[in-house]
């Protein structure tokens, strides 16, 4: 069942379904419904990371080192610890400036430089196409190992057929065919492709699955789990050194070096870029991607080795390559499902890298390669008037042919004379040399354009000649005395032992001084003279993408255009009715009733170029607009200062925002401030009607009984006398009354006098009870005193005590029943202080009364037919006073047995000093 | 602000553990050393570290933290 038209069909017939997932995603997408919308698929798209390098080639690998092939998924693992740093910038800096590769990162970062951009594209080609050739190499070396089925055949050597023969030219032409209708079916203006992410997934979990079942099939069902490889193993003393450590002759700088270029890998390489940075569809997808893509790289690595040791134990002496270990093993057991789904899973890991990579270069090679060549031959694009969206769509298209025909010309120089995984070693340390300039421009302001291109072009001959040539060399493409004697015969110039560097391994070799060369250059031009203003201006959305206001806020463009030539210049590369559309919603967001009525201001430029950059590159769409719009150049001290006013800006609306907060609490303060002052006023207005009520009573009196002795001249003496009396006990009362107002007031407004000093508080009651002896002596009522000998001091101001007690004291005389009135005052000590009380047995006060009689002017009890004898200040002006010296009165009362006032001052010591001063 | 710091820290750190866990010298702790259940030491370490690092970035970067 395993004859070549059975593999055409199901390779066709699995291809078409692939195709059918991501027609079926693109339409979604179309429908806003998009498919690919949640983590779990972003994190499987990321695992395109996983080739037939992994599928095949790791078993090939650790059939020659043991755990040596796992440092490569173990750098990814550790990068993307830091993922949600490193590639959330990415990923914020690319959909802020609507960037689509790798080169045109790099472009853009350095001031949307044609040359840079350039360089980046043939740095990437040629730095992939070897690991094209791994792909090509491992599909084409699978089919004809089928092809055999069930005799197992190492396939012929490639360079010795004729190219019509050869398997692997006609996987290049469908691969080629595939990924165009893949990719390039119509331009995308953000050069996303939904439907692609969405078949990379489901090709993830088949190459998952395929390589699992594998592992499981060798793992238990030819051997006994486990243990039982591993016991055969160590008793082999020929595989004994494959489990026991990382083998000697790799050693650890090899195993870092792999660690390294993975993790530089996994950011770095045009596929991994493309998928995880510029398919991102919400940047929070990156949470789970960061643990469950890393999970994935564990599971398909889990039977790597028994599927090694087990293939070399299955297949000692028969001369079977190891790289075919995964196939082979389920040929040999002649178990065709298996073999079958083997295939297929290879095919998955193939044509998913070979499908995002082409694409992924294809669109850099036509924006940063073709496009400028073309834009400085004017008349080719700026035709009037002519849709440049096909002409894209066309150069994209050959750029995948030519890009999948290098990587078969490789593969028939080079490729049969390394493993898989040696080969596309080749590749990561290609596009590791992005990383200085790539990570330097996210965090260095001062990395220049010309610091870039020095250092990517050092390191990239470096790589070429420590790495590439060599590759051919050993192929016997180029002469054996290139690596024996090195160029030119110059021993120092050894490719693979430069400057006479020996003891690491090639790619550690490779590795150390292409960085020194690409990192020293790119350091060192950098240094040599100040960023020119585009750079700076790029420097700062770079490095600032992820500060919440970042500098794109600054609009860093001077110059006239008109709207409708944008309108076109972007209908011409992405067609007239999305120009149309996209121009209207950029009106309507900003407030214009149509685009018509758009100005053509820095905004609406940097939105054209924006839209441009997605289609043909930012270098490119710089230059674009730059045709149609009047520009003033922008001097390096302008942008500065633009760009200093903007983070001032941004210093000042803290600051105001700082400052309208301080103002919002001093208004609520004024606003509390004005209702006391309200209430106040509302008080005074309350004393002032209650005052003049008060006073208007003994003037009423007076000026009656004034009157009555004018009128009167008979009047008896003993009358006159009386009314004469009378008058003068109320001009007696107004006066008092007008004193205790003034008083009062004096407290209340904080400016009466005190005069605190320590004292006895028994002295004080004993000279109010002398001061009042007389008044109980009318009222025949007894005063009794129970105080200590020696009460503790207080701190207080005599008179205004005196004058607290003489208060309380009349006021019990003036209830007391005649007769039998009797009156205790009491002295005691309490917790911190003492207390008085001073008791009577009068008719008490009810409960309801209890708190009025402390409000001004309030007399209780029967005014109706007494003569008020007060003046309705006294309680309220002494409990003010005790309240001033720290303590408390208030009264205790049963109607009908009497009332006890009672108040508490602190001892001398617990008083605060502030209290104790004049207030 | 201060939930975003914590959780930052603990995937730097947890960066930091990994480097330190997959390279020299750890690694040659477990070198030619008897088998434990049958398994190579050097082969179970790798792959339990790696779990554990896993587990951590998730922990790290999944919780959230009141």
């Amino acid at each position: 069942m395993l004859e070549l038209p059975v593999l055409i069909a199901v390779s066709l017939t699995y291809l078409g379904l692939l195709f059918a997932v991501a027609w079926w995603g693109d339409k979604r997408a179309d429908q806003g419904k998009s498919l690919i919308a949640n983590a779990s698929t972003y994190a499987l798209s990321m695992a395109v990371y996983c080739t037939t390098w992994t599928f095949y080639g790791s078993v090939g690998r650790a059939a020659v080192s043991g755990i040596g092939f796992l440092p490569i998924y173990l750098g990814p693992t550790l990068v993307m610890a830091l993922g949600w740093f490193l590639m959330l910038k990415m990923i914020r800096i690319v959909k802020a400036n609507r960037i689509t590769s790798i080169a045109d990162f790099i472009s853009s970062r350095y001031g949307k430089s044609h040359g840079l951009g350039g360089l980046v594209t043939i740095i990437a080609v040629v730095g992939i196409i070897p690991y094209i050739a791994l792909q090509l190499k491992a599909i084409s070396g699978s089919v004809s190992l089928l092809l055999s089925y069930p005799e197992i055949v190492m396939p012929g050597r490639s360079a010795t057929m004729s190219v019509a023969a050869d398997v692997s030219f006609y996987v290049a032409l469908i691969l080629a065919a595939f990924t165009i209708v893949f990719g390039t079916r119509h331009l995308e203006a953000t050069e996303r492709h939904e439907g692609m992410v969405a078949a990379i997934a489901l090709e993830s979990v088949v190459k998952l699955v395929s390589f699992t079942a594998v592992g499981v099939f060798v793992t238990y069902g030819v051997y006994d789990g486990f243990g039982d490889i591993f016991q055969r193993v160590i008793a082999d003393p020929a595989l004994r050194r494959l489990v026991e450590a990382v083998p000697s002759g790799q050693g650890y700088t090899n195993w870092f070096s792999l660690l390294f270029l993975s993790a530089m890998a996994i950011l770095f390489l045009p596929r991994q870029f493309q998928i995880a940075v510029v398919e991102n569809v919400n940047e929070q997808h990156l949470r789970r991607a960061a643990w469950l893509f890393p999970l994935y790289l564990l599971l398909i690595n889990l039977f790597v080795l028994p599927i090694a040791l087990g293939g070399l134990l299955h297949f000692a002496g028969q001369g079977v390559d190891a790289d075919t270990f995964v196939l082979t093993l389920p040929m040999a057991l002649r178990h065709e499902g298996l073999v079958l789904l083997v295939f297929i899973g290879g095919l998955s890991a193939g044509t998913g890298m070979v499908i995002v990579e082409t694409i992924a270069l294809a669109t850099m090679v036509c924006n940063d390669l073709v496009m400028p060549l073309l834009l400085r031959r004017q008349t080719v694009v700026m035709g009037q008037g002519r849709d440049l969206s096909r002409l894209l769509l066309t150069i994209r298209r050959g750029a995948i042919i030519v890009i999948l025909l290098l990587g078969y010309l490789y593969f028939r120089l080079a490729g049969e004379a390394y493993a898989l995984v040696a080969i596309g070693l080749i590749s990561f340390s290609a596009v590791a040399q992005f990383a200085p300039a790539l990570i330097g421009g996210m965090y260095w302001r001062g990395g220049t354009r010309g610091g870039a291109l020095a250092g990517l072009s050092a390191g990239f001959l470096v790589w070429m000649f420590t790495l590439l040539l060599p590759s051919f060399a050993k192929s016997g493409w180029l002469p054996d005395a290139f690596l024996s004697q090195g160029l030119f015969g110059i021993e120092l110039l050894r490719p693979q032992q430069l400057f006479g560097l020996t003891g690491v391994d090639e790619i550690s070799h490779c590795l150390f001084w292409s960085f020194f060369a690409n990192i020293g250059a790119y350091v060192g031009v950098s240094l040599l003279r100040p960023p020119m203003a585009a750079e700076a201006t790029q420097a700062a959305v770079f490095v600032d993408a992820l500060k919440e206001t970042g500098s794109r806020s600054a609009v860093l463009w001077r110059g006239r255009a008109k709207v409708s030539d944008l309108q076109d210049l972007v209908g011409r590369f992405l067609g007239q009715p999305r120009a149309q559309a996209a121009f209207g919603a950029f009106a309507r967001r900003h407030g214009a009733e149509s685009i018509g009525k758009l100005e053509a201001d820095a905004r609406l430029v940097q939105f054209a170029e924006s839209l441009l950059a997605g289609a043909i590159g930012s270098a490119s769409a710089r230059v674009m607009v730059a045709s149609v719009a009047k520009e003033e150049p922008l001097s390096i001290d302008e942008v500065m200062n633009i760009l200093d006013e903007a983070s001032q800006l941004r210093t000042y609306s803290r600051e105001l925002e700082r400052k309208s907060r301080q103002l919002q609490a001093a208004t609520l303060e004024l606003q509390e401030a004005n209702e006391r002052l309200k209430e106040l006023d509302r008080v005074k207005d309350d004393i002032m009607s209650s005052v003049t009520h008060e006073l208007r009573t003994p003037l009423t009196s007076i000026r009656a009984f004034s009157e009555l002795l004018r009128d009167d001249p008979k009047m008896h003496l003993a009358d006159r006398e009386r009314f004469l009396g009378l008058i003068v006990s109320e001009t007696e009362r107004l006066t008092r009354l007008i004193n205790q107002t003034l008083d009062l007031a004096k407290i209340e407004s904080g400016r009466a006098d005190w005069n605190g000093c320590e004292l006895d508080l028994k002295e004080v009651i004993e000279q109010s009870v002398a001061a009042t002896s007389q008044l109980f002596r009318e009222k025949k009522a007894d005063v009794v005193l129970d105080l200590p000998d020696d009460p503790p001091l207080i701190l207080a101001d005599r008179d205004r005590l005196v004058q607290v007690m003489l208060n309380l004291l009349s006021n019990a005389v003036k209830f007391l029943p005649p007769g039998s009135g009797q009156v205790r005052v009491v002295l005691r000590s309490i917790d911190g202080g003492l207390e008085v009380g001073v008791i009577d047995n009068g008719p008490g006060i009810r409960p309801e009364d209890q708190q009025l009689i402390f409000e001004k002017f309030r007399q209780v009890g029967d005014t109706m037919t007494a003569k008020p004898s007060g003046t309705g200040l006294g309680l309220p002006i002494s409990r003010r006073i005790i309240e001033h010296f720290g303590g408390r009165l208030w009264v205790e009362s049963v109607p009908g047995e009497g009332a006890t006032f009672r108040f508490t001052l602190p001892f001398a010591a617990a008083q605060q000093p502030a209290e104790a001063g004049t207030a | 602000m201060h939930r975003r710091v914590l959780a930052g820290d603990r995937l730097v750190a947890t960066f930091l553990i990994g480097c330190v866990l997959f390279n020299y010298p750890l690694l040659s702790l477990f070198d030619r050393r008897a088998p434990v259940y049958e398994i190579p030491p050097v082969y179970g370490y790798i792959f339990i570290a790696w779990a554990a690092v896993i587990a951590l970035i998730a922990w790290a970067i999944e919780r959230r933290i009141e």
